[in-house]
């Protein structure tokens, strides 16, 4: 369901010279396949997850999930197929301290619809009751979500008031909210304690499953990496890195 | 979840800013609607003054002095004209173009209320807006061509002296209450409010108003004695100088309201001008004199305060752009989260104007019921200075005006930050803060 070909992503530095990062020959994930990338800190890990995501662009090279290439859509068809069919987990949860915790599984959701200042407009003037109506299944999904994750009881704190723990099954909450074809977690178990960190990955392989998503999760720590059935050091596919 | 929502979390987030710009933005508005209600109570309330009658026959001099004088009893009179001015106007030459004439005596008052002379077709014959007769309160009545010395007052004038049916009264002479006093008037009516400068004046019978004159002259004679309200004296003088048909006399009026008769258009239209060639006056219509004067001076004034007000919004409305485009550092990060999460540059941009829209209008709301408070506040200043009565719930339909122009003004102090989180790197953003 995920196929990277000839892939490659290079910055440019301040002399002006081509700084290369990635350059993969080919990539692939199968549907509901669960795929952890290792490689130590700087190797290109959250460069080619954002890739992936369509978050950044491949200097070169094709990105197809599920058939379709998102290297040739254009950005606002990338963010919409983003936010319809693929989920992201942060290395530092990236929850919105403002928004509490169903408030921030709906966000996604209410991006994946679309907005525009028409549509708020619409909003508020056609259907003023629904645009701050609590009782639609984007909610009650944002719930059972929170539910399923075991935050059913503080689906209204916002982050601050949130366990480091707690804060990351809110992410993966809010990554599977619009049921994603592929989740992408970007070294979920970083900042989060040894106790936390097993009940992260339990949870990630438990929901990926339940969800049937594919996940490609990237770490450069062993004792996670060795929880997955199929591993993927970044060297071994990043021409880059062999090279060094 | 609406882009509303998602905005409104934002304005909380930063809600000190948040508030400070809204109060700003709500002062501006206060202002703008205090100008806009005051400006239009006023201007409604002095045109509706000036129905009832079509014309002002007075001295010459000043039309609007004429009209604010003899509608609004404001300034002093004019001057004056002969007393037999109105009785040719009534009865004689110009009766067949005239349907009612009242004569209009000033130049007395009592507790700061004007206090006027006129005969009782002022309250039979004359309406204070088209189709609306004057009314008593219960137990009261129109004085009596034959009482001289019998009193009506306005509502307001009479709710401020405390003066009841029944009650007496001496008039001053003069407008500023210092004169001399003058004999007694005895209140047989109050008449139902208005809104019109009527409410803030007393009404004596014009014969009682003469009557006081040649009372005083002749008090002022060795030996006389002091006149009481149906004495001998009193009432000798009055049958003296009482007589509206008594023959050509020195006795003198401030002016005459007249109603025209309106069978023949075009009789209508020159009674005016022959009124000025045939008796030494002017003629003046008085809704005609306070329209130029609303289109001159008042509404010049009305525009350099609106304008003055809109540019207080627009501070206002630049103070929200400052607040926005401040925050927009720390919010670099949460912007790339939601382009992260899905949202296209459209949508963030979209969620800033909103919270940008949601803080003008917010604020303008705020600032409206402050506008109508601030209204209501001087509400008391206003009736007592000009006796225009204004309510905090006088709603002007120009105020509606103020939502289109707020969104529009909120669309566009939003743009330069809704640019800026366009413009919004999502992956250099999420790399760069941890």
């Amino acid at each position: 369901m995920l196929q990277l070909k000839e892939v490659k992503k290079s910055f440019k530095q301040p002399d002006g010279s081509e700084l290369p990062i990635l350059d993969i020959e080919e990539f692939n994930v199968g549907a509901g396949e669960q795929v952890v990338v290792v490689g130590p800190s700087g190797c290109g890990k959250t460069t080619l997850l954002h890739i992936i995501a369509g978050i950044g662009r491949p200097t070169s090279g094709k990105v197809k999930i599920d058939g379709w290439d998102i290297t040739l859509m254009d950005e606002a068809e990338c963010d919409q197929f983003r936010a319809q069919h693929i989920g992201y987990v942060f290395q530092t949860f990236n929850l919105l301290p403002g928004f509490t915790a169903l408030e921030n599984v709906l966000l996604g959701m209410t991006f994946a619809r679309g907005g525009s200042l028409l549509r708020a407009a619409m909003d508020f003037l056609v259907r003023p009751a629904l645009a701050f109506s609590k009782h639609n299944p984007e909610w009650d999904r944002a719930r059972h979500l929170l539910e399923r994750v075991g935050l059913g009881h503080r689906m209204n704190h916002k982050p601050p008031m949130l366990s480091v723990g707690e804060q990351q099954r809110v992410a993966l909450a809010r990554a599977l909210a619009n049921r994603p074809r592929l989740l992408l977690a970007d070294e979920p178990t970083a900042n989060v304690d040894t106790g936390n960190q097993q009940a992260i990955v339990d949870l990630l392989q438990e929901t990926c499953r339940e969800e049937k998503v594919a996940l490609v999760l990237v770490t450069h720590a062993p004792e996670v990496a060795r929880q997955f059935p199929r591993i993927v050091p970044l060297e071994e596919i990043n021409r880059v890195l062999a090279l060094r | 979840m609406s882009l509303w929502k998602i905005a409104w979390r934002s304005i909380q987030q930063r809600s000190l800013a948040s508030t400070l710009t809204a109060v700003s933005m709500a002062l501006g508005v206060a202002l703008v609607v205090a100008v806009l209600v005051i400006h239009g109570v006023i201007d409604k309330s002095f045109r509706r003054s000036a129905q009832g009658y079509d014309l002002i026959i007075g001295p010459k001099g000043s039309r609007l002095d004429l009209v604010l004088n003899t509608v609004y009893h404001m300034g002093r009179p004019v001057g004056t004209i002969p007393y037999r001015y109105y009785t040719e106007l009534a009865d004689q030459r110009f009766a067949a173009d005239v349907e009612t004439a009242v004569p209009i005596c000033m130049g007395d008052s009592f507790s700061g209320f004007r206090v006027i002379g006129t005969n009782p077709d002022m309250f039979d014959k004359l309406e204070y807006l088209d189709g609306q007769k004057y009314t008593f309160q219960p137990g009261g009545r129109n004085f009596d061509w034959n009482a001289p010395f019998e009193a009506v007052v306005g509502a307001t004038a009479a709710r401020k002296t405390g003066m009841r049916v029944g009650d007496t009264f001496r008039p001053v002479h003069g407008e500023t209450g210092e004169g001399e006093e003058h004999q007694p008037f005895t209140i047989v009516g109050i008449l139902e409010p208005t809104g019109t400068p009527i409410d803030r004046a007393f009404f004596v019978n014009i014969k009682g108003f003469y009557t006081l004159h040649t009372v005083e002259a002749a008090e002022e004679k060795p030996g006389s004695g002091a006149a009481s309200p149906g004495s001998a004296s009193q009432n000798e003088a009055a049958a003296a100088a009482g007589s509206p048909h008594q023959a050509d006399d020195d006795r003198k009026i401030s002016a005459v309201l007249v109603v025209t008769q309106k069978n023949d258009y075009q009789r209508a239209m020159a009674f005016p001008r022959r009124v000025v060639e045939e008796l030494d006056v002017q003629a003046v219509a008085p809704a005609e004199e306070i329209d130029r004067l609303f289109r001159g001076l008042v509404g010049d004034i009305q525009v350099v305060l609106l304008i003055l007000a809109v540019l207080i919004v627009v501070v206002a409305g630049i103070g929200i752009m400052v607040s926005i485009y401040n925050s927009m550092n720390d919010r670099r990060r949460e912007i790339a989260i939601m382009r992260a999460l899905g949202a296209r540059r459209s949508t963030v941009m979209a969620v800033i104007l909103v919270e940008s829209i949601l803080l003008a209008l917010g604020g303008g709301a705020i600032g409206v019921l402050l506008g109508h408070g601030l209204t209501g506040a001087l509400a008391p200043i206003i009736a007592e200075r000009t006796g225009v009565v204004v309510s905090p719930l006088h709603f002007q339909t120009n105020e509606l005006i103020l939502i289109p122009g707020l969104i529009v003004l909120a669309s566009a102090v939003g743009y330069l930050p809704a640019v800026i989180a366009y413009r919004t790197d999502v992956a250099q953003s999420l790399i760069a803060s941890p």
